[in-house]
This record gives structure tokens, sequence and C-alpha cells, in this order.
């Protein structure tokens, strides 16, 4: 089983999704973002960061790397595709996801373990948790408010695709305390806290995140 | 303005030349007419302005600075000594770490973003250049009074800027201090550590040798920023006029220094470099000079092919920019091809300006025509040295005869006590500040604010790890710089030592008010004395570090203010000791004796009491208590520190860290046993069954032990007074949010 970590100019999390994926029990398998070739994979893993230093709008520029074409290609037709914080932002922008991520309510960057709770396990990022788990992953971002029209929010909330939402205060101002969506097929998910800093809580706040890289272990093999 | 050439400056030996504007004195412009026999070309006066500026050639800081070589102790670990771009340290299993720490204060002020962002940019292209992967940043910022309106302007801009800049770098920040006292007003402190890691093949020098190898700039194109910044700005003191120096501040861009590090890494792992330098202060005049200084001499440099971001700039601008996030290699021409693929790949800007030659000269043309020919090391290394003025200043008689008045306390104002001094802004909770900064990038951390010190793993298989600190105690430098230098190197290695690991070595930042000064240069000078001879002592060698002088508005210089920053080695990071307790029913011990010593202590601070006689610093004992913390370390469930803010502070700290109360029983007064700051102080916490492990321990080598209470329940006591975690909570907590704005707007 191979996950595919792609790296674009400006991206830092994605030694530490490779670790993750690593102690999920799977391959992690890099990506360019030059380079249109997926390598076989059979899920793909946007990481945090800057890319492109967020210039333009955070995940504006990545949107159009010769990778995210052949990921657009795949999604569409059911890989499993994660996207962490710039990941998420990516994501929107390429129009796999709805909405946009835009700066929090409170202006500064934010950097804090935060309480999330799982709401949709049908995902293959999400199915080894329990529906309803209450778990503590990073967050840590300057533009992480979830934001989208009252029509898509309502076709989100319906078809159960906030996967994750926040417990307690609001942390940035997300819209119905989001903080993970899907797409309909539920295959692509976008998540603004850092599942893959907290694989193991002697360097993370908890283990928690481990179960989004075995969620996708499980998908794969059942399939 | 007609181009000024070597020739056009042969022959005209009394035309006028700006030298005073660029910051030389009228001495230092006739050494140069001396070494080159006629006047310097304007290129050359340019060049020679910024490397002679207090700022790079550390004219006034030398004669003092040769001690920590005279003095210095032996090691097996160093490396790489003082004089390249950062230290070298060998932490084991074939691993070499680079630490270093350097101020951005002048420019911190007048643009804090910016100055601050471009000041951690700049420390982490030093640890690079040395080729190692940076894997960490802390920094240690002080400012004027908290409440001060000027410091909410710096604060928020500077916190930001750090944040800005090391989120987007991908390094975790693991701490710093943040300190407040009225002399920063004006002069805030930006001083910024960065630590790297290599395998010990990997190090790379600032050396430009091999005849016909080639001279390559790469990274961000060159613009008018920061032009003269070293000289003009860091080599001055603030007037209160004067025109704004804004343009002479850096702008920087953290995602082109993102993608210069994983080129730069790439290329250092083929082996692609013989000789390599950061540019920074002083810029390109600083890289060739010093490059060419490091090999055997010889450089010729095309300046017209240098890539611009304004094609108007003149050539002595080009030479005094202080852009940021570029680089000079010196690359064999066999391997200029894979150089300049790699480059291609990163999308970074990549020109070979020059070449290594035969010969001892700097030759640098502008469209062909000389305009700079010196010997590289007149303007690196030769620059002039000052043996300035000493005198022990005045205020010090009155300052240390003004013993501070002790205070009473008693179950009636104990409580009331204790919330004023964790709720005041030196001692108060700064979550508002390192929530603005990444921690957890690289997934390496596995320490970092508010614990005593910041801890990463260097190996995820043997679970290697490195540990660094840094202290200063400005208040009781200002009374006993000679101390003051001590007692800060005892506080940051014991840092070290309470989390388990082992010191190695020393990195400093010394800040201080002008050398012009005699009173300042006393101050100064005693502390170099004191940090070398502790540690000569101690047996830590001085690995770098960084001056920062005129850090005073008119005639008020800061609180002499010398950052020492320890970096240490855990052979197993999963057993380090954290700095809280995490259970009840532990027992609390007091390793060391403590004494009535209020001088520069928080609670004197707090009631603007600055006198008095500070505590004289037993490096043996210290050096003991670190034995017994690393030998004990396996006992303890948690060690923290007692430094700022004395008793009170440390088990404030520990109860509300995971929330779990703690009983204590004091004897005695009260107000010394909880307040008083006597060094080399650390509480520990053991199940009862170490108990006698921790006596015999603490006999062995000799440290007063005291059982002094348990950890559990919901209140912190102390004896029959209780105080509820919540309470505590909010004092600690409110202050940051409520000085600097509030975090939950959501």
């Amino acid at each position: 089983m191979k996950v595919g970590v792609v790296t674009f100019p400006g991206s830092l999390d994605d030694r530490d999704a490779a670790r993750a994926v690593r102690a999920a029990g799977a391959e992690a398998v890099s990506l360019w973002h030059a380079d249109a070739d997926l390598k076989k994979v059979d899920a793909v893993i946007l990481p945090g960061g800057f890319s492109y230093g967020d210039y333009l709008r955070c995940g504006a520029i990545s949107r159009f790397a010769p990778v995210m074409t052949s990921i657009i290609e795949r999604a569409n037709v059911g890989m499993p595709v994660l996207g962490i914080c710039n990941g998420f932002q990516i994501l929107c922008e390429s129009h796999l996801l709805p909405g946009a991520l835009t700066r929090n309510v409170g202006l500064h960057f934010l950097c804090t373990p935060q309480p999330i709770r799982i709401e949709n396990i049908s995902t293959p990022w999400t199915n080894n948790f329990q529906q309803g788990a209450e778990i503590v992953i990073p967050l840590k971002n300057g533009e992480g408010s979830f934001q989208c029209d009252d029509k898509t929010l309502d076709q989100l909330e319906s078809e159960g695709r906030v996967i994750a939402r926040y417990v307690g205060e609001n942390p940035n101002g997300s819209r119905n305390l989001i903080a993970g969506i899907s797409n309909a097929r539920g295959n692509v998910v976008g998540l603004m806290p850092h599942p893959e800093h907290a694989i193991d809580s002697l360097t993370g706040p908890t283990a928690d995140g481990l179960a989004f890289f075995t969620s996708v272990l499980t998908a794969m093999v059942g399939k | 303005m007609a181009l000024d050439t070597v020739a056009i400056a042969a022959t005209t030996p009394d035309q006028e030349q700006p030298f005073a504007a660029l910051g030389l004195k009228s001495d230092e412009y006739q050494r140069i007419c001396e070494i080159l026999g006629r006047r310097p070309s304007s290129s050359e006066l340019a060049m020679y302005s910024v490397m002679w500026s207090e700022h790079c050639s550390y004219k006034s800081s030398k004669v003092h600075l040769k001690q920590f070589g005279e003095k210095a102790p032996h090691s097996d670990a160093l490396l790489v000594g003082i004089g390249e771009n950062a230290g070298v340290v060998d932490v084991g299993q074939g691993y070499a770490v680079t630490f270093k720490i350097e101020s951005h204060n002048h420019p911190s002020f007048v643009e804090p973003y910016q100055g601050a962002a471009t000041g951690v940019g700049g420390i982490v292209r030093d640890i690079l250049t040395m080729g190692a992967r940076p894997i960490a940043i802390m920094d240690p910022l002080r400012f004027g009074e908290a409440h001060a309106p000027d410091t909410r302007r710096v604060l928020p801009g500077i916190v930001a800027g750090v944040g800005g800049y090391g989120n987007c770098l991908g390094l975790p920040n693991i701490g710093g201090e943040i300190v407040f006292d009225k002399t920063y007003a004006g002069n805030p402190l930006v001083n910024a550590l960065c630590v790297g890691v290599m395998r010990h093949d990997q190090i790379k020098l600032a050396k430009a040798s091999g005849p016909g190898n080639l001279v390559v700039l790469f990274g961000a194109k060159t613009g008018g920023d920061g032009i003269g910044g070293v000289s003009v700005l860091a080599s001055e003191t603030f007037g209160s006029t004067g025109p704004a120096k804004r343009p002479s501040v850096q702008v920087g861009d953290p995602f082109t220094e993102k993608v210069l590090i994983e080129c730069s890494l790439e290329i250092f792992a083929e082996d692609l470099v013989v000789g390599i330098q950061d540019l920074g202060g002083a810029g390109l005049s600083c890289a060739t000079s010093e490059l060419a200084s490091g090999g055997s001499g010889g450089m010729r440099v095309e300046l017209d092919t240098v890539p611009l971001r304004d094609p108007n700039l003149s050539p002595e601008e080009i030479l005094m920019s202080e852009s940021q996030e570029r680089m000079c290699a010196i690359v064999e021409p066999h391997k200029i091809a894979r150089f300049l693929e790699i480059c291609k790949k990163w999308d970074v800007t990549v020109t070979v300006i020059g070449e290594v030659t035969d010969g001892d000269r700097l030759i640098i043309t502008w469209h062909g025509e000389v305009i700079v020919d010196v010997p590289p090391r007149t303007v690196a290394h030769d620059g002039p040295v000052y043996n300035r003025p000493v005198a022990r200043p005045n205020y010090l008689d009155g300052a240390i005869a003004d013993t501070p008045q002790l205070p009473k306390l008693d179950a009636t104002n104990i409580a009331q006590a204790i919330l004023d001094l964790i709720s005041s802004p030196n001692m108060a909770d700064k979550t508002w500040v390192t929530s603005q900064y990444d921690k957890y990038v690289q997934g390496n951390t596995i320490q970092s604010q508010p614990e005593d010190s910041g801890m990463v793993r260097i190996d995820e298989r043997s679970h290697l790890g490195v540990a660094i600190s840094t202290d200063a105690n400005a208040s009781w430098s200002y009374l006993n710089p000679y101390e003051g230098a001590k007692l800060a190197l005892a506080e940051a290695a014991r840092n070290i030592a309470t989390a388990g690991a082992k010191p190695l070595a020393v990195t400093n930042c010394l800040n201080f008010g002008s050398p012009e000064d005699p009173g300042v240069m006393w101050q100064f000078a005693e502390t170099v004395r004191g940090l070398a001879d502790g540690c000569l002592e101690m047996g830590l060698p001085v690995t770098g570090g960084n001056v920062s002088f005129y850090n005073q508005t008119g005639d008020v210089a800061i609180l002499p203010t010398p950052v020492i920053g320890v970096l240490g080695v855990i052979q197993d990071v999963r057993l380090r000791t954290p700095m809280a307790f995490n259970c009840e029913g532990l027992d609390l011990f007091l390793l060391g004796a403590t004494n009535a010593d209020f001088a520069g202590s928080q609670w004197a601070y707090m009631h603007d009491q600055r006198g008095g006689t500070v505590p004289v610093t037993d490096l043996q004992r210290e050096m003991r208590l670190i034995d017994l913390l690393l030998e004990g370390q396996p006992i303890f469930a948690a060690a923290h520190d007692l430094s700022q803010g004395g008793l009170a502070a440390t088990i404030s700290e520990m109860v509300l860290h995971h929330g779990i109360g703690a009983g204590l029983d004091i004897p005695g007064d009260l107000a010394t046993a909880l307040l008083s700051e006597t060094p080399g102080r650390v509480l520990v916490a053991i199940t009862q069954s170490d108990s006698q492990k921790i006596e015999s321990l603490a006999t062995k080598y000799s440290i007063p032990l005291t059982r002094i209470g348990k950890s559990g329940g919901s209140t912190l006591s102390i004896n029959s007074v209780s105080i509820s975690i919540e309470t505590l909570r909010e004092a600690y907590t409110q202050t940051f949010p409520k000085l600097f704005g509030t975090e939950k707007l959501g």
C-alpha cells in the first residue's frame, strides 16, 4: 500500500506526513509538484506548509502544479486524498472541495492543541475512529477560518460531509465550528488541524492523529 | 554620479569622500588610504565602511572577546570554534550540532515585524551555511515596561515577525524569554538562536580556495533594502531627532529562504561546494571579502552580473545591500552544471559572478572597469581595534548600598503576594506569544516553552536529542556584571540539566549600551571576564556569539544584558524529566540552600527596588548540582529550576501545568522561602519509595536537601493558606491578553 506525499515549494509538513504514513504501516512515496507522475500510489496526502509563500491566496498557485492535474483526475474516480491545512486550502482552490479558508478571526497565527470531534466515520480517512470520538491534535495556521455560502453549508451538513468539528470555543471563526469536510463521494477530505503532528505523545499532544492514517489502509485493504 | 574607478582614485587623491556619512571616523579613513596607498574608490569606501562597522568588525569588543580563546577549556566535543559562521559541537553517534545566537535589536525598533523576521532569517542562514539542516529556533526578547505605549507597538510586531518568518520556514520555536524593563523602552532586544544538525563529514566552511573555482551567487535578487544596515543602524545610538531609518531595515521573504534551505541542503548532500558564505550584514562586501580571505586571498568578481531587483542600483549600493535570502558558494568548474540543475529544480536564481584567482587581491569590476582592488584580509579581518576607556560607573556604589527592603509575609497577605507575582508581566503566562509560533513542525519537538529548556530529537531510532536554554538576569548584571554573567551561565546550564541533558557548549549574545561610554565598556569587560572565567571553570567552550552595542537612547543605556545559551545532549529523549508533576502523592524536595537574596529579584523589581548585593555564584556547587540532576534523572517525576520569582513562581508553574495542586509546609521566614532568588536551586518531585535515593544523592554531591511538601489536591497550599488552581490560573493567564489583545474573538 503506497501513500503519496506531495512536496510543493514551501511545503513544511511533508516529512511529518510521510513519517505518519510509515507509522501507520504503509509506504510513503514522495511526489514532486512539477511532476505529473503519481508513481502508482493508492492515496495522496497534500501536506501543510506555506506553498508558494501563500502568495496571492493560500493554495492558489499550487493548484496549478502539474501534479494537481493528475491528482484531480484520480480523485474524481475515487482515489483517497487528504489535504491538511495548506493541503485543505489547495483542495478548495482546486474545487475538489467547496468553500474557502480565510484569516483567523483573532488575526494571529494560532498554534494550539485543539480538541475536535469526529462527525463522519464513513470516509477512507476516518473509518478507524468511533462515531463522535473527541480527540486532541495540533491546530496551527493563520488562515483556518472555514467559510462558504449558506446553501453550501446546508448541503455539507445535510449530506454528513462535515467530518470533524472543533470542540469548545471556536478557535478561528469557522462556520459551524467546521474543522474538516469531505467531497460528496467521501474520498477527498480536507482537514485544518494536523493529525501528522499527533502520532506519538512524545512529540505531539497525543497519538490521536494516527487513526487518520491507519484508516486509509483499512479502506484500501477492504477493497 | 559618474563611476569612480580604482584608476580615477589613483589620480584624484584630493577628492573629498563622504566617509563620515558612512559611519567611518577620520583616522579610520586615513588607515584605508594607507593600506591602499591611495584614496579608496567609492566602492572600496563602501566596503570598508560596512565591514569596519562596529557590528561587523567587533572593533570595540575584540580586545575583550579574545579571553574566550585564551581561557578556553579543553573540550573533546568542539569541532569548529569561534570565527566561523557558527560553532559546531560533537554530540555523538556521528552527529554534529551547530548553534548560535544573534541580535537584531536596532532594526526591530525601527520596523518591528521586518526587523524581527530578518533576525530569524539571518541566524538560520548562518546555521545553514555550516552545512546543517536547521532544526529549531529560540527567541529571547526584551521590551520596555509592558503597559508603555511603545511596547504595545513593538511587541506584537516583533512576535508576529518572529512567528511569520520562523513558521514559514518550518522551524519549531522551542523557547526563549520575554522580559520587561523600562531601560529597554526605545531599545527592544530581539535575539534569535538557531540550532542545526549534520553528520561530521558534512561541515562546510567559509573559504574560497582553488584558483579557477567559480564564485556563485544564488537565492534572491539584490535590491535596495538594508543598505548600510550594519553601519548606519546597528552601530550608532538612536537620537530623538534625525532622519527616519526605515530604508536601512531589510525586508524578508521567508518563502524564498525556505526554498533556499532545501536547495542548499540538496547541493551539500551532493558535495558540490568548496566553501560557502551567506549574505547577511554587509551583504556582498562581507561574503566576497570573507570568502577570499578565508582562502588564499585572490578573487575576481564581475559586479555587473549580479541579478538586481532594481536595475538603477549603483555598484556601491550593490556592495552594501543587505537584501535577504542570498548565499555565495565556491564551486569547482566540473560541478557547476549539477549545481545549476539543482537551483533550477528549486526555481532559485543563480549566477556565476566571478572566480577564485591566483594572488592575494580581491578585484571587483563593473562593466570591465576595476572599481575595487584590495587585499581582502584588510577588509574582513584587519579592521580597527579599539582599546576603549573603561571605568567603573558611578551609579554602582549607591546601587549596591541600596539594599532592598525585605517583604513581610504572613497568612494574611501570602496569597495576594503570590497572585501579584505570577500575574506580573515578567512572570505571567506567555501563551499569547508562544501560540503564535509553530512548535510541532518537523515532528521532533520534545520540550518547548514553558519548560526550562527546549529539546529536540535528532535521531528517531536512537532517540538522541539536544536541549538548549537561553538565560540572562540583567538586574544582576547591572549590580555586578562579572557575577551576572556567571549566574546566567549557571542558570542556563542548570536548565538543561533539570531535563536530564548534559551541558556541552556555550553561545552568547552580549547586548549593551554605547561602547563610547567608559561605564558601559566596564560593564562589558566585566561581563566577558565573568563569562570566560565561568566557562573555563565549568569546562564549557564558547563556540561563538554576537555583540550588540549602542543599545541606548540619549544617555540612557539598557541594563547590561548578556544572554547566555547553553546546549546539551541527552542520550534518550524519552527519559527526559518534565518541568511539572502529572500525578498526586509525589514528594517535593528542594535541592540547594535558600538565603535572603532579594537584590535583582522579581519581587524587588515589582517594588521598584533596583539595588543591593547580588549573590556570588559557586560554580563548583552548580556543577555538583548538575551531576546530581543527571545521575538522579531516573527517579525524578519532575524537576523545575528556581530562578526569577523564586519558589513561589516555580511551584505555581508546576501546579498550573497539569492542574494538579500541591501542599507545602514551610518553616521559618515565608518571604525568604517563597520569594528569594538564591541561585543553584531546583525543585524535584519523586515517588515516596525513592526518598532514600535522593537523600544519598544529596549526600554524595553535598547539596542541601529539604522535603517541602507533596503534590495533589485542587489548591496550592502553603502552611494554612490555600489558593485554588482556578484563582492561580486566572491571575497567571489574564495578563498578556489584557495587555496585548485577546485571542478569543471567535
